[in-house]
């Protein structure tokens, strides 16, 4: 081997990365005081806009990164709005019920995984349909929801609109911005890389010492606790329940939408997805039937042209890297000159597509 | 196996391994020590790789027992044996391909050797250096020619700190002048005292590297010994220009 004086460096971001951590924080510290001067609407819908990165996030993390695709998280989504009717009909104050009922979504979500886990791509992601469609019916047996009629959040109204509208954008958005710094702290550390080795093949990553079975329920466990918070805070903002409603398949179609839209597998796609689903409802959403076919010819035209969403596209030509939870070599400049390593076992490389 | 070598660190004994009727491996025994290089041989459907997927633990045997440094580990799961130091490749190489190449090698040196980070980092890029893939260290595994699948696959077994290494046709597919790279790496892999099981189909490649030979077919073993002696073995000519299985 070739003595190399300065050796390669690892590299967790770049330039671009601090200065988009920093403008992260000024975002969210900017979002924090906007209350003050937003118009209630707007308060509401931006509430709205925190839960679908919320959804987006975890729907991601689950399929993007740990390959775990799902149409059936809406189970999640409805029973974190059924354990927060349940605790505050029981008389625990209707916000700490958001936040509890989420940690039961969590729990529950744990013996879930012990057979769910057990099967593989299709089987797993219609699965978790058929057990988001028994979960429904078994909701609609409590007398407390009164079937398909639903009920309220009603003890809520012991606090005045403004005061309920702030408080809930406020824990929105703390939800929101805990769950991604979680989600980014566990995607950037190594667990991060074994969930992604898992994804691309569960065998080869065992063969290496990943502990599969483990890593994925961790995941699992975590994308159900934070969709249980964002169906709980759902829940919070339209105060209504009825089960049909929050066990709505649309919940998980509306996650895969966002993710597809945005980049699947990367941190930043998922957010943006949230964001571009936001105002194609926000400019569309009153135009009915329509609406829905743009969502699906959209999402058509995405995964013809653009199959890596648009985070990922930006990211491949540009190398663009805002919030990266990847690795890259930086290899002192004798190395990387000609692209080529200084081993004498390296004579012939191989040029493909990049 | 009541009299296992005094220094044997891996111990096949009695080993069945069938597919519904289709018997695959039949009361296989085998033993090794910790700084052996044993090349393994045999026509297609021997059952060569089948023992490889056995000892590595991809999936149990029928019956019969595996010994690992002392202990049993028959019904340990691969994460478990890698973990121990008993890493295998796969045939067909098996990249996380979404991943660079340096992250491939990165999960089986956090995982696989159970290293911290900054050490984590040192195996893997030291890995890459040895299977000479630092040059394309930042490329998505999904971009890899035949070649460097095959060095990946082998620099990530490595990275996760193998005391023993099970190698499935490593050189299969690649030319001549590439296996031969290949054999130079894994040449300085004996330097550091690692241990190989190596099944090839290239038998002059394997004999550079391999200090004993077995040769299997129809699921047992035919031959085992120096290597010249098992190529001369009148059963092993016959395994491989025909003649029946027997």
């Amino acid at each position: 081997m070739s003595a190399v004086s300065s050796s390669p460096v690892i590299e967790r971001g770049t330039a671009t990365s601090r200065i988009a951590a920093v403008a992260v924080v000024i975002i969210i510290a900017l979002l924090a005081v906007a209350p003050q001067i937003l118009s209630a609407g707007a308060v509401d819908r931006m509430t709205a806009l925190f839960i679908y990165v919320i959804l987006a996030a975890m729907w991601n993390a689950l399929a993007g990164f740990g390959g775990l695709v799902s149409v059936g998280q809406q189970v999640f989504f409805g029973l974190g709005a059924y354990f927060a009717i349940r605790l505050a009909g029981a008389g625990l104050n209707p916000f700490a019920s958001l936040f509890v009922s989420a940690s039961i979504v969590g729990a529950i979500s744990w013996p879930l995984s012990l057979f769910m886990l057990r099967l593989r791509n299709g089987e797993f992601a219609i699965g978790m349909w058929v057990i988001a469609a028994l979960t429904h019916l078994l909701v609609n047996l409590d007398r407390l929801v009164q079937g398909e009629t639903g009920t309220s959040l009603i003890s809520l109204n012991v606090y005045d609109a403004s005061t309920r509208r702030a408080v809930i954008y406020w824990l929105a958005l703390a939800s929101m911005t805990a769950l991604l710094a979680i989600l980014f702290a566990l995607l950037r550390g190594s667990t991060g890389a074994a969930i992604r080795a898992i994804r691309d093949n569960e065998d080869a990553a065992a063969s290496v010492g990943v502990r599969v079975t483990g890593t994925k329920r961790l995941l699992f466990v975590l994308a159900a606790f934070g969709i249980g918070i964002a169906g709980a805070l759902w829940l919070a903002t339209s105060i209504t329940f009825q089960p049909k409603t929050y066990f709505n398949v649309q919940w998980t179609a509306y996650m895969i939408f966002m993710v597809l839209v945005g980049g699947i597998g990367t941190f930043e796609g998922a957010i943006l997805g949230a964001l571009v689903f936001f105002l194609i409802e926000t400019w569309f959403g009153g135009t009915g039937v329509w609406y829905l076919v743009g969502l699906g010819a959209t999402a058509v035209l995405f995964s013809l042209f653009l199959p890596r969403g648009l985070w990922g596209t930006i990211e491949e030509h540009s190398g663009l890297r805002l919030l990266p939870v990847g690795y890259r070599v930086r290899l002192p400049a004798d190395i990387a000159d000609g692209g080529t390593a200084p081993s004498p076992l390296q004579t012939t490389q191989h040029q493909e597509k990049a | 196996m009541t009299h296992p070598q005094q220094q044997a660190v891996l111990t096949a004994a009695g080993i069945h391994k069938r597919f519904g009727a289709l018997v695959v491996l039949d009361a296989v025994d085998f033993t090794m020590a910790a700084d052996e290089a044993v090349g393994i041989v045999g026509p297609n459907g021997a059952g060569k790789t089948t023992l490889l997927s056995v000892l590595s633990g991809a999936f149990p045997p029928s019956a019969g027992t595996v010994r690992f440094k002392g202990g049993d580990v028959t019904s340990l799961p691969a994460t478990q044996r890698c973990r121990l130091g008993l890493v295998r490749t796969h045939q067909v190489p098996k990249p996380f391909s979404g991943m660079t190449t340096f992250e491939n090698v990165f999960v089986a040196a956090s995982h696989g050797a159970g290293l911290g980070r900054d050490e984590a980092y040192e195996e893997a890029l030291g890995s890459l250096k040895l299977c000479g893939m630092l040059g394309v260290a930042n490329r998505r595994a999904e971009t890899l020619g035949l070649l460097d699948r095959k060095r990946l696959e082998l620099a990530r077994a490595l990275a996760a700190r193998p005391t023993l290494l099970l190698l499935d046709e490593i050189g299969g597919g690649l030319t001549d002048g590439e296996a031969s790279e290949l054999v130079g790496t894994i040449k300085e892999l004996r330097q550091r005292k690692i241990g190989i099981v190596w099944i090839e189909h290239i038998v002059h490649i394997l004999l550079q590297v391999a200090e004993r030979l077995i040769c299997m077919d129809a699921g047992k073993i035919i031959a085992d010994g120096e290597p010249q002696a098992v190529m001369a073995d009148p059963e092993v000519v016959r395994a491989y220009l025909g003649g029946g299985p027997k």
